[in-house]
């Protein structure tokens, strides 16, 4: 029986490999539709695969178990303003937030585009002022020099680390460490140069920014009391809720916020947020490949179309072997053979083409691609179901053909 | 176990009681074979003759079981036949029959020699053994040359030969043949017809063979005379030397 299997597949396989070969043009027009199935299922997803591993180098990027510290939203009048835009969050509220139990360390932020001039050359740049921290907790040392410490935070020192691209638009190839910068009409001294951080998911630049103490950027730049930000590191992921709930009791405390009123400042966990975005990435990834797999079924009606007409011109070759002793089940697996091999043959081009064209996109534009091969498998599994699905009724007809019938057929 | 070989050894090849054929079309039915009775013996060659619609494609269609009947009873060996479904059909004309054809019917995709070995390849025999199976036949019909050609690189007359090679090919006891030189002229006719006499006195297989060629009836030993359905006459054929 095995004997019998092995050597009836081998001619089927190969009878249906020179009846696809005889007609290479319909065969290609036929396995159109799987080819571009699959290729754009191979290509969205990888597509998706790519976004997702820029999202979790975001996240490595972003620092570890950071939760982000917003000033509340204003509804007076029934006008809902943005987060960020209540001055409600001060330099004291990161001190004393980096005391709680489950907080390693914070940073109070603000941020402001600021033009920045060094001798005859001027940059407009962000210019971040931040606590003592925040190498740590961004997960981002100095590459040459040093960052400013604790002390020159408290003493609102005139100090700067620039970041990589700010240090090349304004030096150039001269090393800025110990050269003279103005902000705001406000001399600072380069002690350090940021590590190359890169591009973030939106596109920005990260390295194009200055770094200043928080307390210099709120006396000599800013002019005011209140920060943007106060990123918090907490000493583990699983803490970062814990730290997410002891820092919102202590800013409700320290505002004086009673109870039935909401609080004024929004506490956001970033790693939670990163992975929602990539859940929702993902998401969209199979959102984009459910739909291209539908052309894959579109592809399979058209291999049935062709196995139908196949089958009735080859009427008298079915007659012919059912004459010399075929069964039913022996015509049913010689076309279904032929339709799978059919269906197998579009997967394969269609790999080849999303292959092909997340390449392209790859190199062509700025989103990355990553071909894995699960989506590969998958899809090589399923333009096989749909050669066999689809295949199955036209070999079933042909297995039903009436031996007198079919061998009178011209 | 023994009545039952007895039974077999004393059976004739073939034997038909009262066949009938009704077609139905819609609310017409015609009656292509009436109540036909016909023994044929294991070795013999018959020749069956008929004008067009006299029923003799539809009593070949019975005796090749390509066909099951509407009335009567088909022994094949001294199994009753008449009654089975299309798979076990296949498998007597996969064991028991070989069928040549008017229109020679190869498949024109295979080569000459997976033509030969298709019925083998039916009855799951190995790819080897098959292949020795099928030049062996092709060496009966002197075509053993040919067998990595295709139908369509060889003559009608060949084609018939290869035709011919695939019906003997399984040994089959019985070979069918369909107006086998309906399609030749009389030069190529005459070759093909050789090749019959060949396996019929060589390997004593019975051969059907249905003509409307007088001259191509006369190769056999009786003649089965058709007309509307019924058989008319059964006569012995003189032996004579046919070139």
């Amino acid at each position: 029986m095995l004997k019998r299997v092995k050597f009836a597949f081998f001619l089927d396989l190969k009878s249906a490999y020179k009846t696809l070969l005889r007609n290479k043009i319909r065969s290609l027009l036929t396995i159109l539709g799987i080819i571009i199935g699959v290729g754009s299922v191979i290509a969205t997803v990888s597509i998706g695969q790519g976004a997702s591993e820029a999202i979790q180098s975001t996240i490595n990027s972003m620092g570890s178990n950071m939760l982000i510290i917003l000033p509340g939203s204003s509804s007076l009048g029934g006008v809902h303003t943005g987060f960020g835009i209540l001055p409600t969050l001060t330099l004291d509220d990161a001190y004393a937030i980096r005391k709680l139990p489950a907080v390693k360390t914070d940073s109070g932020n603000l941020g402001m585009a600021q033009q920045v001039i060094w001798r005859g050359n001027n940059w407009s740049t962000l210019i971040m002022g931040a606590s003592s921290t925040f190498p740590e907790i961004r997960d981002w040392p100095v590459a040459k020099g040093t960052f400013f410490d604790h002390q020159q935070v408290v003493s609102a020192a005139n100090v700067a680390v620039i970041g990589n691209t700010a240090a090349t638009e304004l030096f150039g190839l001269i090393n800025p460490i110990g050269h003279i910068i103005l902000i705001h009409n406000v001399p600072f001294t380069v002690i350090g140069i940021l590590s190359v951080k890169g591009f973030n998911a939106f596109g920005q630049d990260q390295d194009d920014t200055v770094v200043i103490p928080i307390t210099t950027m709120l006396e000599k730049i800013a002019g005011t009391t209140w920060v943007h930000a106060i990123a918090v590191s907490a000493k583990s992921k699983e803490d970062t809720v814990i730290a997410q709930s002891e820092i919102t009791a202590l800013l409700r405390q320290r505002h004086h916020i009673p109870l039935h009123k909401p609080n004024d400042f929004f506490v956001r966990n970033l790693t939670e947020i990163a992975q929602a975005a990539n859940s929702s990435a993902n998401t969209f990834t199979i959102l984009l490949a459910s739909i291209a797999a539908v052309s894959l079924l579109v592809g399979g009606i058209g291999i049935m179309n062709i196995m139908l007409v196949s089958v009735t011109e080859r009427t008298k070759e079915i007659g012919i072997r059912l004459a010399v002793g075929a069964k039913k089940k022996d015509i049913l697996k010689q076309f279904l053979i032929e339709s799978s091999v059919l269906s197998l043959f579009g997967g394969i081009l269609g790999i080849a083409a999303g292959i092909g064209i997340s390449n392209s996109i790859s190199a062509f534009s700025p989103l990355k691609t990553i071909v894995t091969t699960e989506p590969i498998i998958i899809s090589l599994v399923f333009s096989l179901c749909v050669g066999i699905f689809f295949g199955f009724y036209p070999a079933f007809k042909a297995s039903r053909m009436n031996p007198v019938e079919a061998l009178r057929y011209e | 176990m023994n009545t039952d070989r007895d039974i077999r050894i004393s059976a004739p090849l073939i034997r038909l009681e009262n066949i009938g054929m009704i077609y139905k079309i819609g609310d017409i039915s015609y009656e292509a074979l009436k109540g036909i009775n016909l023994i044929v013996e294991n070795g013999e060659f018959v020749s069956v003759m008929g004008a067009s619609g006299s029923g003799k494609s539809t009593l070949m269609n019975i005796l090749g079981c390509l066909d099951r009947p509407t009335a009567g009873k088909y022994f094949l060996e001294g199994r009753d036949v008449s009654n089975l479904t299309s798979d076990e059909l296949a498998e007597i004309r996969n064991k028991k029959i070989g069928f040549v054809f008017q229109g020679f019917n190869l498949i024109q995709r295979l080569s000459i020699v997976e033509n030969v070995g298709l019925p083998l390849y039916y009855s799951g025999m190995h790819s080897k053994e098959a292949t020795e199976m099928a030049m062996d036949a092709l060496k009966l019909v002197d075509l053993a040359d040919t067998e990595n050609k295709f139908p369509n690189q060889i003559s009608g007359g060949e084609q018939q030969r290869v035709a011919i090679a695939r019906a003997v090919v399984n040994n089959a006891p019985i070979i069918m043949a369909d107006e086998p030189t309906g399609n030749l002229d009389s030069v190529r006719g005459a070759d093909v017809m050789r090749f019959f006499k060949k396996i019929n006195e060589e390997r004593g297989a019975t051969i059907i063979l249905v003509s409307h060629d007088k001259n191509i009836a006369n190769y056999g030993k009786r003649l089965i005379t058709v007309k509307d359905g019924a058989i008319i006459s059964s006569t012995v054929i003189e032996t004579k030397n046919v070139v």
